[in-house]
């Protein structure tokens, strides 16, 4: 069944795809940037720097609820 | 598990990565619900099916205020408290409120052409709406100016806690001026005083995209104390080599 939008359909769909290409932005953004600052980490540990703790900076203990 | 516990970086690294999954899931299927009910419910007889903007328009315009009064009561806790997170949580947030007012810019301004006639209008809720994200832009900025996070952490708090000024601005700008926007019909003393074929969408893509910037918020916030690890361990690297 195709959607009757009227006169304005593409003021309407312009919104929704808007919308739709802002979220994508913002998923990207976040992926891409966990990506990169746990390489940046994965690269700093293998060149021997660690944190004061000695645990890893990526690796996150269980929680203990 | 104390509250304190859950403030610690590390502790909520942890938590959010067994809640973020549940997050993402709730997330999609109340958008999947949310756009159906959009795309099926019923013509307005004044705007026809310009109406359905409205489904988009509303919750994106709820969280640009929501954002920043989340940011506030994250500055408060990196003013009064100096906690860390705090300011993670401020900082994280931005990008994402930013984003919700740019849309609630944009889909106004296109549910405007074909009802009001015009794209845009200098009035007083359009006009304050572009001062916030004008703020968001700024606070952005303002973080990547200032090197050391933490300084740029109280910068941003003042900052922030400054703009939360315009929040009631905005709300209730169609009830202190004339202006083309049309006054609250949704969260107003009296009840809502739209149909529940509008009604009940437009609270599940509330809903929907509420539950977007808390997934977000949560994912951004994790990038951030990360990024503050690839600093520290950057630093510790430069000063054994300067050593």
């Amino acid at each position: 069944m195709i959607m009757s939008l009227g006169p304005y359909a593409p003021f309407i769909v312009i919104s929704y795809a808007a919308a739709a290409i802002v979220v994508a932005l913002l998923i990207g953004w976040v992926v891409i940037d966990y990506r990169n600052q746990t390489q940046r980490l994965r690269e700093l540990e293998r060149s021997g720097v660690t944190r004061r703790s000695g645990r890893s900076a990526i690796d996150t203990p269980r929680t203990t609820t | 598990m104390s509250l304190i516990d859950l403030a610690n970086p590390t502790r909520f690294l942890a938590l959010s990565a067994r809640v973020l999954p549940w997050l993402v899931a709730a997330t999609i299927i109340l958008l999947a619900i949310g756009l159906y009910q959009s795309a099926t419910a019923p013509d307005d007889y004044q705007q026809g099916a310009t109406v359905k903007i409205m489904f988009i328009h509303v919750p994106n315009a709820w969280l640009s205020m929501f954002v920043w009064g989340v940011m506030s009561v994250a500055s408060l806790g990196t003013l009064v408290w100096r906690h860390p997170l705090a300011d993670v949580a401020a900082k994280a947030a931005a990008p994402i409120g930013a984003a919700f007012t740019f849309l609630a810019l944009l889909t106004g301004s296109l549910w405007g052409r074909p009802m009001w006639g015009t794209y845009w209008e200098w009035d007083a809720r359009l006009t304050s709406v572009l001062i916030l994200f004008l703020m968001y832009l700024g606070l952005m900025a303002l973080w990547r100016a200032v090197e050391d996070p933490s300084r740029a952490a109280r910068a941003a708090a003042v900052l922030t806690l400054v703009g939360a000024l315009n929040l009631p601005i905005i709300k209730f700008s169609v009830d202190w001026w004339n202006t083309l926007h049309q006054p609250a019909s949704v969260m107003r003393m009296g009840g809502s005083t739209l149909d529940k074929a509008f009604l009940i969408p437009l609270l599940v893509m509330a809903v929907a995209f509420t539950l977007l910037f808390v997934t977000l918020h949560l994912a951004a916030m994790r990038n951030e104390i990360l990024r503050r690890r690839v600093r520290s361990l950057q630093m510790m690297q430069a000063g054994r080599k300067a050593a």
